[in-house]
């Protein structure tokens, strides 16, 4: 009898836990259907969907040259990936990466004009800190605002990023244009302000560095008493304050990492890919950082998966364009269909029933 | 040059441009307080107000170039862009409604759907680059626009202006003067109550949201069908977040989301006239800042989350307080 009902009792947990199992496919499975319907989206542009995916893979990730790239793309989109994992860990919307991004970018622009002498040894990481230094004031203005007084953050970080994005058009057309330039662009960086790369490799220290930061944040939000103020704000800020948290103190460090990583993001991209000051330097890797965030299920590792996916999207659908010519903003519309199916897939494998 | 500004023409050209560049804002405004109102925070305005501009476009074109009733065509093209916001609205209010995901990430996700979205098409069909409609003409109210001054700034617009006037009063009188109106705001500011009630917050929430969107798809139509005549890439440009800092500023009011976006309109008029008229003291970025930061300085002034909806963000969960 006995034995019966602990039998009985295995066989249920074990159904339950297949059923558990399967439900935690579902963003896996809200994934490929997003494939399915960019496959539809192909075919009704005209093209064979199966050759254009090919066509996407290969150029994402055929070769030495293609990895190279979808490694370089997808740098930024981690960088401020991890840090909106931070951000979002600790329920704090900075929807204002891109502006940080763009005031990073400023701020270690200057110092790269500033000191083009200085050996790239003291150069880049005085250029990295004061990118980083950039993201964090510009995101710590939005957190003033809000804490201090009481506007909506989403709606800060939102007008911050127009009001940044603006300020680096005005600087590189004015203060910071190359001296007899016509373009509203600085002149270019020295030799030392542009970041090294690795031995023989088109692969620069920035994308070390950005995949060396996984490690740190997952070791910052799960094994540090930090870590664990943050997540205990984002997940109930009642007790988190009964816990004795500051917890405006923890939502400004939240968003001030974020913050930061995004103007690190910043100085990266135009120390390396555009190599001056101009006043178009992301290819909407703020918006594409959050996304990726959360796409990553807000876990270092998963943010790696999203970064990378993005970058792929966006890379192959460069070679599409060449080879079909198709419109490389098909990357865009799978990424955002990607997420939504992800998001739908997430939300169905929560829910306690069907 | 200031004596260029300081006249009555400038004034009144001022404010007359003031008025018609509110328009398509203040639509989208009016669309996101029913959908906050709901406690449904819709942050996809940017990308509804994107797909309803190029939908409302392409449709007017289309209309033109095969019938060549440039007036059925105007008209064909908002009712489209109407149309097409309201699919976005649906598609925002499966995830959020019935899925209950975040509202936020959901939000910036349809943005990147609605730029996506239009540039594939718009490159995808050659005959849309350089590509102009003839939209609506303006139409003077007799009488009124004799009157000096008021009567041209007030009374010489196109037919959308007046009608976007009348949507104002229009939706304050849904909110606050129907049941439905009533029902809408309840469950924005308490879902358990209305659903003891014997209510659907669902389907309340799924109207609000689509009638929101719908607006914002309208304004996005007229933008490109009856102010610009034509469709460029990111022609919204900001518009649909400055709509939801707007519905901040307006404390979800309708009246207060008017003069929030008549003050949008005529620092946007300003910033063109001021860039016009070659102020070279004055860089450009300066001036194109202005509409955003006022919003911001606005905000500081306007504080207070009293006046949002108590269950703004907040997916409803049946029987879970």
């Amino acid at each position: 009898m006995r034995e019966e009902s602990v039998l009985n009792l295995g066989s249920a947990l074990t159904h339950a836990g297949v059923l558990k199992r399967l439900k935690s496919l579902a963003p896996l499975l809200g994934g490929l259907l997003a494939l399915l319907l960019g496959a539809v989206l192909l075919q009704l542009s005209g093209a064979n969907p199966l050759q254009a995916y090919g066509v996407m893979l290969a150029g994402a990730f055929g070769g030495g040259r293609q990895l190279t790239e979808t490694l370089l793309r997808a740098t930024p989109l981690l960088i401020i990936g991890l840090g909106m994992t931070i951000a979002f860990r600790c329920r704090v919307w900075n929807i204002g990466a891109e502006g940080q991004y763009y005031i990073g970018a400023l701020c270690g622009s200057v110092v790269a004009l500033a000191l083009p002498d200085l050996g790239p040894g003291l150069l880049i990481p005085l250029m990295f800190m004061a990118g980083i230094l950039g993201g964090v004031i510009w995101s710590g203005i939005a957190g003033l605002l809000h804490l201090q007084r009481g506007v909506n953050l989403i709606i800060c970080t939102l007008m911050l990023n127009y009001i940044g994005i603006l300020l680096v058009q005005y600087a590189a057309r004015v203060p910071l244009q190359q001296p007899d330039g016509f373009l509203p662009e600085s002149a270019q960086f020295s030799a030392n302000a542009q970041i090294p790369t690795l031995l023989g490799t088109r692969l620069h220290w920035g994308v070390l560095l950005a995949f060396g930061l996984v490690g740190v944040v997952y070791i910052l939000l799960w094994q540090t008493p930090l870590g664990l103020q943050l997540r205990a704000v984002g997940s109930r800020l009642s007790v988190a304050r009964c816990a004795g948290i500051n917890t405006s103190r923890s939502i400004l460090i939240a968003l001030m990492i974020s913050g930061g990583l995004a103007g690190l993001a910043g100085i990266i991209e135009v120390s390396y890919t555009y190599t001056r000051l101009k006043g178009d330097i992301s290819d909407n890797f703020g918006f594409g950082g959050i996304l990726v965030a959360l796409l990553g299920q807000r876990q270092p590792v998963g943010v790696v998966v999203a970064a990378l996916l993005f970058s792929a999207l966006m890379v192959g659908a460069q070679s599409l364009n060449v080879v079909l010519q198709i419109p490389a903003s098909v990357a865009q519309v799978i990424q955002a269909i990607v997420v939504l199916f992800v998001l739908a897939g997430q939300a169905i494998a929560q829910r306690e029933s069907l | 040059m200031w004596a260029q500004v300081l006249t009555w023409s400038f004034g009144v050209a001022l404010f007359t441009a003031g008025i018609r560049l509110a328009v398509p804002v203040l639509l989208a405004v009016l669309g996101e307080i029913i959908t906050e109102r709901s406690g449904v925070m819709n942050l996809g305005l940017e990308g509804v107000m994107l797909v309803g501009s190029l939908a409302g476009f392409i449709t007017a074109h289309s209309i033109e170039q095969s019938t060549g009733m440039i007036s059925v065509a105007a008209w064909g093209g908002l009712a489209a862009g109407l149309l097409a916001g309201a699919v976005m609205g649906w598609i925002m209010a499966v995830l959020t409604v019935t899925l209950r995901s975040d509202q936020v990430v959901t939000g910036v996700t349809l943005v990147l759907l609605g730029q996506g979205l239009t540039s594939y098409v718009f490159r995808q069909n050659a005959g849309l680059a350089g590509a102009r409609v003839k939209g609506l003409d303006s139409w003077a109210i007799p009488g009124f626009s004799d009157i000096p001054i008021v009567g041209d700034i007030l009374f010489n617009h196109n037919v959308m202006v007046y009608l976007t006037a009348v949507l104002v009063f229009l939706c304050w009188f849904f909110l606050f003067r129907t049941n439905w109106g009533l029902e809408l705001r309840a469950v924005g500011e308490n879902p358990a109550a209305v659903d003891t009630s014997g209510l659907r917050v669902d389907h309340i929430r799924y109207r609000a949201v689509m009638l929101g969107s719908a607006l914002a798809g309208l304004g996005g139509a007229v933008l490109t069908v009856v102010q610009l005549n034509i469709f460029t890439e990111n022609i919204t440009a900001g518009r649909g977040w400055i709509a939801i800092a707007l519905v901040f500023f307006s404390r979800w009011q309708p009246g207060g989301a008017m003069i929030g976006a008549l003050l949008f309109g005529i620092a946007d008029a300003l910033q063109y006239r001021i860039q016009a008229l070659g102020f070279k003291n004055i860089p450009y970025e300066f001036l194109l800042m202005l509409p955003y930061v006022l919003t911001l300085v606005a905000l500081l002034w306007r504080t207070g989350r009293s006046a949002a909806p108590a269950a703004l963000g907040i997916p409803y969960v049946k029987g879970e307080r």
